[in-house]
């Protein structure tokens, strides 16, 4: 399962992530290593063996339902780049 | 060519906790900006989410109430996209392994129809912040607030052929959320929102067309129109030859039509993963059960149970139905007041609701709550008051902290149903109207409402109108 360039750079733009052009190539070589090896972990019979969701055998511990935390926007607020009437900013996103 | 809709529903239905799903910021509604997101909820590096048990607990009643399958070891999953009010760059949502399974939904359609409609599955997962655009100059304003909202999205088969059946079984969930109090389905609020993925196909095809997902519909008439647009709109395309394109669409209510809202080359790729933050989340059988033995009684069991025990029309056991509340508010009241279901349930419906819409008030927020308007009720039943001056006291109730009883006797309103006092009065009044009554006597019976007023009105309108119909029409043929 060989990624080309195309493969690439969707993947990088799916991650947001810039690289520049005459990288591409070699991450595809990289990337398509990385594949081969799953592909050649894929060939061992795993089918009596349950899917790992987490490496440690502990399960979730669950929160009381409970509010404790205190306002603390100020000191958020005060290393955004930009804030205006208690709202992050951001470039506009409109469509 | 004749087509076939068919419709699938994904409702998002914020679950009625008080902290988040992963912090202990709060959730209530209408905060200033930013007040309620903490570290976790914006974030922050370092920080690890932690998971809320009633979210968990809503969850399972959820299941419990639509019969469905319980994952009872579920998974929670990074699922990868890039938004300004997703500040991690992930949801925590799930995916291969839902807490909620397959189940079914009983729907009544208007025609009396009954239809099964296909649980999915649901899952848990964190909502979004809120974007607001048209504030700013040039910029876009995130509130995080919401952020870390529990939601639960439930997911409907493609069951539905219509969008008077996708709008009953959309009132159905809304009604169950509220019901088991796990959602308190404020869709103004934006506590319950519906997407609706819609696919036309000519009839009798078993493949399924290209559908089109309409996104974040916030009231069932727009759910109803919506979807109505978007089959027109399909069908259109199809008979002009040409092709559906698959797409997320947003309702423009102003408009009444849907507009494309992403394009296909932005095409959704969310890498789904199992979020190495969390633990797997392991539900004990014990845990069900004690969470079962709590449920309440679900609505189509007690709707059933008013008509049978307490002879409701289907219609009125609907109406007290409704809601949890309303339910129990009749119940109480039932008990309370020892009048008949009929009784309680035309007062409920009629004047109780017609104050509360009127104040815009909830049910739970009543000015008179159960017991006090039980009170009512009890003396309309035993007669000490007419149906016409309960209307009254109920304002005065309505008004103030008495009691029936009290102001029945500070405002002398009793009831007067002793005989020889109500023939006194109409003694007096035949007296008093010597010509009508000639009249009356020579055939005009229309005369008798003129007398039954004159006695009503002696009588302040305390005079019990059976007995004064009775009496008068014996007096004046005498």
């Amino acid at each position: 399962m060989a990624v080309d360039n195309k493969v690439v750079e969707q993947v990088a733009h799916l991650a947001r992530v810039q690289i520049s052009a005459d990288s591409v190539a070699d991450y595809a070589t990289d990337m398509s290593g990385v594949l081969e090896l799953a592909a050649q972990m894929d060939q061992v019979d795993t089918s009596s063996v349950e899917p790992m969701a987490h490496p440690t055998h502990a399960v979730q511990r669950l929160r009381d339902d409970v509010v404790d935390e205190v306002n603390q926007r100020d000191a958020f607020q005060a290393i955004a780049p930009s804030v205006e009437n208690g709202y992050y900013l951001v470039p506009p996103v409109i469509e | 060519m004749q087509w076939e809709t068919v419709i699938g529903l994904e409702i998002h239905a914020q679950l009625a906790t008080r902290s988040k799903i992963f912090s202990a910021s709060s959730t209530q509604y209408g905060a200033e900006p930013n007040t309620q997101a903490n570290a976790v909820d914006l974030g922050m590096p370092g920080v690890l989410p932690v998971l809320n048990r009633e979210a968990v607990h809503m969850a399972i009643k959820f299941a419990l109430a639509t019969d469905a399958e319980i994952g009872k070891h579920n998974v929670f999953a990074r699922k990868n996209y890039f938004y300004p009010d997703l500040p991690k760059g992930y949801q925590i949502s799930q995916m291969s392994l839902p807490i909620v399974g397959t189940g079914t939904v009983t729907v009544e359609l208007d025609d009396g129809e009954i239809k099964e409609v296909g649980l999915t599955r649901a899952h848990l997962e964190e909502d979004a912040g809120k974007s607001v655009h048209e504030e700013f100059h040039d910029a876009t304003g995130v509130d995080l607030n919401r952020a870390g909202t529990p939601l639960l999205e439930i997911v409907s088969e493609p069951d539905m052929r219509s969008a008077k059946e996708a709008v009953a079984y959309a009132r159905k969930i809304h009604s169950l959320v509220r019901y088991i109090e796990i959602c308190d389905g404020n869709m103004q609020e934006g506590s319950f929102r519906c997407d609706a993925n819609v696919s036309i196909r000519p009839v009798g095809q078993e493949e399924l067309g290209t559908r089109s997902e309409i996104k974040n519909v916030n009231s069932f008439r727009f759910l109803e129109r919506a979807i109505n647009f978007e089959v027109e709109r399909q069908i259109d395309i199809l008979e002009g030859g040409g092709e559906v394109v698959q797409e997320t669409r947003l309702y423009d209510a102003d408009n009444d039509e849907t507009r494309s809202m992403r394009s296909k080359e932005e095409a959704n790729d969310y890498r789904y993963f199992p979020d190495p933050d969390l633990l797997p989340v392991q539900i004990e059988d014990e845990l069900i059960e004690s969470l079962r033995s709590g449920m309440p009684e679900l609505p189509d069991v007690r709707r059933k149970r008013f008509i049978a025990d307490f002879e409701l029309s289907e219609y009125d056991a609907g109406v007290m139905t409704a809601d949890r509340r309303t339910a129990d508010y009749f119940e109480t009241v039932l008990d309370k007041s020892g009048a008949s279901a009929k009784l309680a349930c035309s007062w409920i419906s009629g004047e109780l609701f017609s104050r509360l819409n009127k104040d815009g008030v909830e049910l739970v927020d009543s000015p008179v709550d159960a017991a006090r308007f039980s009170g009512l009720v009890a003396r309309i039943h035993d007669n000490t008051i007419s149906g016409k001056i309960g209307k009254d006291i109920l304002d005065k109730m309505w008004a103030g902290d008495d009691d029936v009883d009290a102001i029945i006797d500070k405002e002398g309103l009793r009831q007067i149903s002793d005989t020889s006092e109500i023939e006194k009065m109409i003694d007096d009044v035949i007296a008093a109207n010597p010509d009508q009554l000639a009249e009356y006597r020579s055939g005009k019976d229309k005369l008798l409402a003129y007398f039954v007023g004159q006695v009503m009105k002696a009588s302040r309108g305390k005079a019990n109108p059976g007995q004064l119909n009775k009496l008068l029409q014996e007096k004046l043929k005498a």
